[in-house]
């Protein structure tokens, strides 16, 4: 990591207009979400276990969908920005396909190969009784899938656009191929691998279209903080606000020390 | 450093990407009230000949074909049909959604709307009531509401939220049923289709929605002691572009051919 400092550019002024409204853009549904929040029952909010039951399956799950596609998203982010076969190309439009598939489907997806009645997941029930959806393991498949992308692209990008010449300097100085990569390869990606799990981690946290599809929703079992939400709006709009407000505060709470440490 | 910044950009692309995803998912949602309901699928504003209507997810098919009849009976006029939870719909159009005519799953809902003052008046023009609904050939052996409380069975209810999840706790507590589900659908489209993938054993769910469903699934009597009975309010939104043609398509469904439809699919009369 190079530290050393730069004279602080001064932005060309006609950027200036285009930061500030992008910068509005989102601040603005923020603080439209701030002033309508009912600050006097947020205590009493916050205490109810419908919302401390979703916020514990929202960070479980979120945490567990990104160790899940660092596990399996960066061996296939490096065969796919160092290696070369037929269908390349296919796959990496394939891993990227949960990114632009309405989220639904992709659960209605995972629904009919994971389900008791599924592809893969009739063989699997009939043999062990286990069963995806309806479970805690069925919302962290949903979050995997659809988030696991962010990260695999990208690391990917990372590792394509790190120097090699380590990486071959060690080879020729007898480094075996798991040492290059755990010693070479992998510290010069870490700035790309902890940005791909933080954006990972963050989208897996906001899941609803899959989760609600294929794992249901049941309080203390499925129901994470967006189905909660989503519930809520329909009965008692107060509640809505204040648990989108805890999911703000929360992911903004990971998000900005993270930012600052590692993704300028 | 630059291709960090470089990489962050481009993930926020992606992110915001994404989230138009979710948008599409939002409209295919409620093109087939699927579920989510946060949009306002082909909710144009209601102007040269069109009117766009917002009805509650369980009218989904019988709608579509009284939105047909209609516009054959009316040339030149064409209807938007917005499905979505009832509640969910309520609260677009208090936020100012362009809805013409709302139809809605139960009287909660469309008195809100009276009292914000988004409809004038409505009226009942339909009743539904629940049956227990299992996947073609009932691979569990459900036989009644009391099948619901059993723990080894894969059950699904509408979310309390939402009036089928409502209604269904109504009569499971006069029943005296405590049910065991496993999932609480956001609405009623959503645990049909999950029944009807035999991913649930059974669920609870409007008749119109078994009818609805077809050949996929079958519907079991619940006993008319316990039953409860739904009453679907309609009524044109205030702020309506086109009066005449709200008023007119809220006659339409009023009328002999327009409950004839509804009755087809399994709605009862008021």
């Amino acid at each position: 990591m190079n530290r050393r400092r730069r004279p602080r550019g001064r932005a060309p002024w006609v950027l200036l207009p285009f930061a500030g409204l992008g910068v509005a853009f989102v601040a603005l549904p923020l603080v439209a979400l701030l002033q309508r929040t009912p600050w006097s029952d947020l205590g009493d909010l916050l205490g109810d276990p419908v919302v401390t039951d979703a916020l514990r399956l929202s960070i479980v799950s979120a945490f567990a969908a990104t160790g899940i596609s660092l596990l399996v998203g960066v061996p296939l982010a490096w065969v796919l920005a160092r290696t070369t076969f037929p269908g390349r190309s296919l796959v990496r439009g394939l891993v990227t396909l949960p990114m632009v598939l309405p989220p639904v489907v992709g659960g209605a997806a995972l629904l009919f190969a994971f389900g008791r009645r599924g592809l893969l997941g009739q063989p699997i029930y009939d043999g062990t009784g286990f069963l995806l959806p309806f479970s805690l393991w069925g919302v962290i498949a949903a979050n995997t899938f659809v988030a696991m992308p962010f990260l695999v692209i990208t690391v990917e990008s990372g590792l394509r656009s790190a120097d090699q010449r380590y990486e071959e300097a060690a080879a020729t100085l007898g480094a075996s191929r798991w040492t290059i990569f755990r010693r070479i390869t992998v510290p010069h990606a870490l700035p790309a691998l902890l940005a791909g799990a933080v954006l990972c981690w963050a989208r897996a946290l906001g899941e609803f279209g899959a989760t609600v599809t294929f794992a249901g929703n049941l309080q203390g079992r499925t129901q994470t903080m967006p189905l909660a939400v989503f519930l809520a709006l329909e009965s008692d709009r107060d509640a809505a606000i204040a648990l989108s407000l805890v999911l703000v505060v929360v992911s903004l709470a990971v998000l900005i020390p993270l930012r600052d440490r590692w993704l300028r | 450093m630059r291709r960090l910044v470089a990489m962050v950009a481009m993930g926020a692309a992606m992110l915001a990407l994404v989230a138009c995803g979710d948008d599409t998912a939002a409209d295919d949602a409620s093109a087939t009230a699927a579920g989510d309901s946060s949009a306002i699928a082909g909710a144009g504003p209601a102007r040269g000949g069109s009117i766009t209507v917002f009805a509650a997810a369980s009218l989904t098919d019988a709608f579509a074909e009284v939105a047909e009849a209609f516009e054959a009976a009316n040339p030149g006029l064409s209807v938007e049909l917005n499905f979505a939870s009832s509640s969910a719909l309520r609260e677009q159009i208090l936020e100012g959604a362009p809805a013409d005519v709302f139809a809605s799953a139960n009287e909660s809902n469309m008195a809100q709307l009276v009292d914000a003052g988004e409809v004038d008046t409505s009226e009942v023009f339909v009743t539904n009531s629940l049956q227990i609904v299992v996947p073609a050939g009932n691979p569990a052996g459900v036989t009644g509401l009391d099948d619901l409380a059993d723990d080894e069975l894969l059950i699904g209810l509408c979310a309390e939220e939402v009036p089928c999840g409502d209604f269904g706790r109504q009569a499971l507590a006069a029943a005296g049923v405590t049910p065991a589900p496993d999932t609480n659908e956001p609405d009623v489209r959503a645990l049909l289709t999950k029944v009807e993938a035999g991913e649930l054993d059974a669920g609870l769910v409007y008749v119109s929605d078994v009818v609805s469903a077809g050949d996929g699934v079958e519907g079991i009597d619940l006993p008319d002691e316990f039953n409860v009975v739904a009453t679907y309010p309609i009524g044109t939104v205030t702020s309506t572009g086109d009066a005449d043609a709200a008023t007119a398509f809220v006659e339409f469904v009023l009328s002999d051919e327009g409950q004839a439809i509804l009755l087809e699919y399994g709605f009862g009369q008021p």
